[in-house]
């Protein structure tokens, strides 16, 4: 079984009317949300996923995400051999088609989610000159377009390349984490369509979501650790060569 | 006194950066939105406003409220973790209305393809078939159901 | 427009975020920060040599200053929100805060300095021109009609104390647009500590260079001796700080093929394939080397008044070529690889588009106009001031 947050079907109009309180700008006043409560992240296990492109598909069409431009992808990973430093990587359009089939080419293969990682400590909030770009209470970080000036120095400060600018809004633009469904009890797109769990939204304040469990008993790695971002998305079973 | 029209001139570039000054508190006070600093250095009401957002996706719950029928021959195979619209795509607006919004068929040989290819990268123990060797070209759902994959040998499809 | 990608990059990674407007940023506020730097090693430290440039290059440091807002308003998604760095500027970020010292030069170093230094001479033509020009400097007086003996040594010291606190100014002017690249840890080819000095010298060397050939080329014009003594001393400053910027430079690229760290290898490739015209060639040999050369050779062998100007000419070209070889190295440098060190992109230049090379000329061309204006609406020639209290009387600092 799916291990997703579940809201009762019952419980969504009720969700309804709470968010005229969120319309209004105080989120905190919604019966059903409170930003304190929760800190968001999310796992990723490396095992399990299949590059079929499902959540970079579904992360387009929930987020009207333009044509090539990524707010997650996938990486297809080739190690020859002893060759850790030296991975051969491909991505075609951002595998939301998936790949093209491969004859076995020996070493290792292996298919690797990325999206943002909405650090704690993020570079990309810390550079920005305005403030358009922000962590919320609850761990997500979000940019605000209308404030948005399209000075691209959030794009150039995230080590992850998981920024990019709209061609349509000339703002900075990258994934919520699904926040409009997050706040409202649902998983986000790509967790929703990825076929064998490979993706799985965490709440990392929630102490009955099993990512504590899952972070005890397993062997899970950030990327770019050595850029002390805080980074929420965790890999379990993440090759060193990884980039 | 005489020292006072010496330094007039300076007096007076005083009083303009003085003047600059006022007026940008002033514009500062009337531009910056008020919700600013709210939460931090930054407008408190797009967290509202990004939270608002229609949703695209229905989530499986949803589907499985009204579609019983295909959860238990989904409970039967492997398919029942995969979620509704991981296949028939975003579809909360036929949630909504049923009626007026209906989801399209699905061309096995492309969506069933995307998972099920053979490509050295995917788990090994996953279900993987070089579709070319395998069917020939033809549609997955000629041989399977897609809800409940596993062509049985015995008994009923 | 499809781009050449080499190896892999992060799909969002393939196209370049900062243009060629970002590389004409830094080397217009270098120029801002060098010229002002040669003016004030008359103001400051007594070198009474380098003189007849004085106005010359606050002017030119003026002109420049006006533009460098320009690039980067051009290259906004939302130029129209722009002000929002003045109302909501966020603290940790070096971009927002580098507006303020922007606003800061701009406005309580390098315009208060000339107006000081002009004011007698405002407050003159306020009254002997006519028509717009009489308007203009009216206004610029601010209504004050006051050249005093006593009034004038005020502004004089209180110039004195400007240039004096202008000095760091530069630097920071100049050093923080460093810092903003310097500062960026997702970028190995940017994060340096050595950024901001490298920038700051850098922009030293522009400037002066900017200023000496600026001054032989309004002699010329106007048909006036160069003052040799003037030239050879700029010149001369000229080499001592290229000298120490092309160490630093060169301590930045020996340590880091030295260390040769994960990124290394990436960049090398870099330099090797698409940097080597632009890096090597052009801002190493051609830019710096041979400048360095030249201006060495003129120290130590004897040549005669024209060959110095011949040599200086070509070398302070060479300079300006090398030191916007080197922005251009930097920014689109820093952009040409992927972050997963794996693979490099391709810049494509547009022509006539907002961020083109259309556009980046009309920029570089444009502080020569503004100067053109301020040149005439503010002599800086020291032949063009007649009463006391002028240029051409006692030098700064001396009365």
């Amino acid at each position: 079984m799916d291990i997703t947050r579940r809201r009762l079907l019952v419980l969504l109009p009720a969700a309804a009317v709470a968010w005229k309180f969120v319309l209004a700008g105080t989120p905190e006043a919604s019966p059903n949300y409170q930003l304190t409560e929760h800190w968001w992240g999310m796992l990723i296990d490396i095992p399990k996923c299949i590059g079929c492109g499902s959540c970079v598909r579904a992360c387009a069409e929930e987020n009207d995400v333009p044509e090539g431009y990524y707010r997650t992808w996938i990486e297809r990973y080739h190690v020859a051999d002893w060759k850790i430093e030296r991975p051969e990587v491909e991505s075609p359009d951002g595998g939301k088609q998936g790949f093209p089939p491969h004859a076995d080419e020996g070493g290792k293969n292996f298919f690797v989610p990325k999206l943002c990682n909405h650090c704690a400590e993020s570079p990309c909030t810390q550079v920005c000159p305005v403030g358009a770009t922000f962590v919320t209470p609850d761990g997500v970080v979000l940019v605000d377009k209308s404030y948005c000036l399209g000075c691209r120095y959030c794009v150039q400060a995230c080590p992850y390349g998981c920024r990019f600018i709209n061609p349509k809004t000339h703002t900075a633009e990258k994934c919520t984490l699904c926040y409009h469904r997050i706040t409202k009890g649902l998983t986000t797109a790509c967790c929703e369509v990825c076929p064998t769990g490979a993706r799985q939204l965490a709440d990392l304040k929630n102490p009955k979501d099993p990512i504590h469990e899952f972070l005890r008993t397993h062997t899970v790695q950030v990327l770019k650790p050595h850029m002390a971002t805080g980074a929420k998305v965790f890999y379990n079973g993440m090759d060193g060569s990884v980039r | 006194m005489n020292l006072f029209k010496d330094i007039e001139h300076l007096i007076r570039l005083a009083a303009v950066i003085a003047i600059a000054l006022v007026a940008f508190v002033i514009l500062r006070a009337a531009v910056v939105p008020r919700s600013f600093g709210q939460y931090g250095h930054y407008r408190g009401a797009a967290i509202g406003e990004m939270a608002s957002r229609p949703v695209a996706f229905a989530g499986h719950d949803t589907c499985e409220a009204c579609h019983t029928d295909v959860v238990d021959q989904k409970e039967l195979g492997k398919h029942v973790v995969v979620a509704c619209e991981a296949c028939h795509g975003a579809l909360a607006k036929h949630a909504d209305d049923p009626g007026s919004v209906q989801p399209g068929k699905l061309d096995t040989a492309v969506v069933c393809a995307r998972c099920h290819e053979a490509n050295s990268a995917k788990p090994k123990g996953f279900p993987q078939v070089a579709t070319a060797d395998h069917s020939g070209g033809l549609a997955c759902d000629i041989c399977h159901q897609s809800h409940r994959p596993k062509i049985e040998t015995e008994g009923k499809k | 427009m499809q781009i050449p990608v080499e190896g892999f990059m992060y799909p969002n990674e393939v196209e370049l975020q900062w243009s060629i407007l970002i590389v004409l940023y830094p080397f217009i506020t270098g120029l801002v920060a060098g010229a002002f730097i040669l003016a004030s090693l008359e103001r400051v430290f007594r070198v009474q040599a380098v003189k007849p440039t004085y106005r010359l290059a606050l002017l030119t440091a003026l002109a420049f200053l006006l533009v460098a807002p320009l690039p980067l308003q051009l290259h906004l998604g939302h130029p129209e929100r722009s002000l929002e760095m003045y109302l909501t500027p966020h603290r940790s970020s070096a971009m927002a805060m580098f507006g303020f010292v922007y606003l800061w030069y701009l406005m309580g170093v390098l315009l208060l300095e000339i107006w000081l230094d002009y004011r007698r001479e405002i407050v003159e033509f306020s009254q002997t021109t006519s028509g717009w020009k009489r308007r203009i400097y009216r206004v610029l007086t601010l209504g004050s009609k006051n050249v005093s003996e006593r009034s004038l040594r005020i502004d004089e010291r209180l110039g004195y104390f400007i240039t004096l606190i202008g000095i760091p100014s530069a630097f920071l002017l100049h050093g923080y647009v460093g810092f903003i690249f310097g500062s960026v840890k997702a970028n190995p080819w940017w994060s340096s500590p050595l950024m901001p000095i490298v920038f700051v010298f850098s922009a030293m060397v522009s400037g002066i260079s900017a200023v000496m050939l600026l001054y032989m080329l309004s002699n010329r014009l106007r048909r006036k001796e160069i003052d040799m003594r003037c030239l050879d001393t700029i010149a001369r400053y000229l080499l001592y700080t290229f000298i120490i910027d092309f160490s630093l430079e060169m301590l930045d690229l020996l340590q880091r093929i030295y260390e040769a760290d994960e990124s290394f290898r990436s960049l090398d490739f870099m330099v090797h394939t698409r940097l080597w015209i632009s890096q090597v060639i052009i801002q190493i040999l051609l830019g710096t080397v041979t400048p360095i050369a030249l201006l060495g050779l003129t120290q130590v062998l004897r040549f005669s008044d024209i060959a110095r100007k011949q040599i200086y000419v070509l070398a302070g070209c060479l300079t300006m070529i090398g030191i916007f070889a080197m922005r251009w190295n930097v920014v689109i440098g820093g952009q040409l690889f992927s972050k997963s060190f794996l693979g490099y992109t391709t810049y494509k230049m547009a022509f006539a588009t907002r961020e083109g090379l259309l556009t980046a000329i009309a920029l570089m061309i444009l502080p020569f106009i503004i100067l053109w204006f301020l040149v005439k609406l503010l002599p800086p020639w020291p032949e063009s001031a007649s009463s006391p209290g002028s240029i051409a009387a006692p030098a700064h600092g001396t009365s």
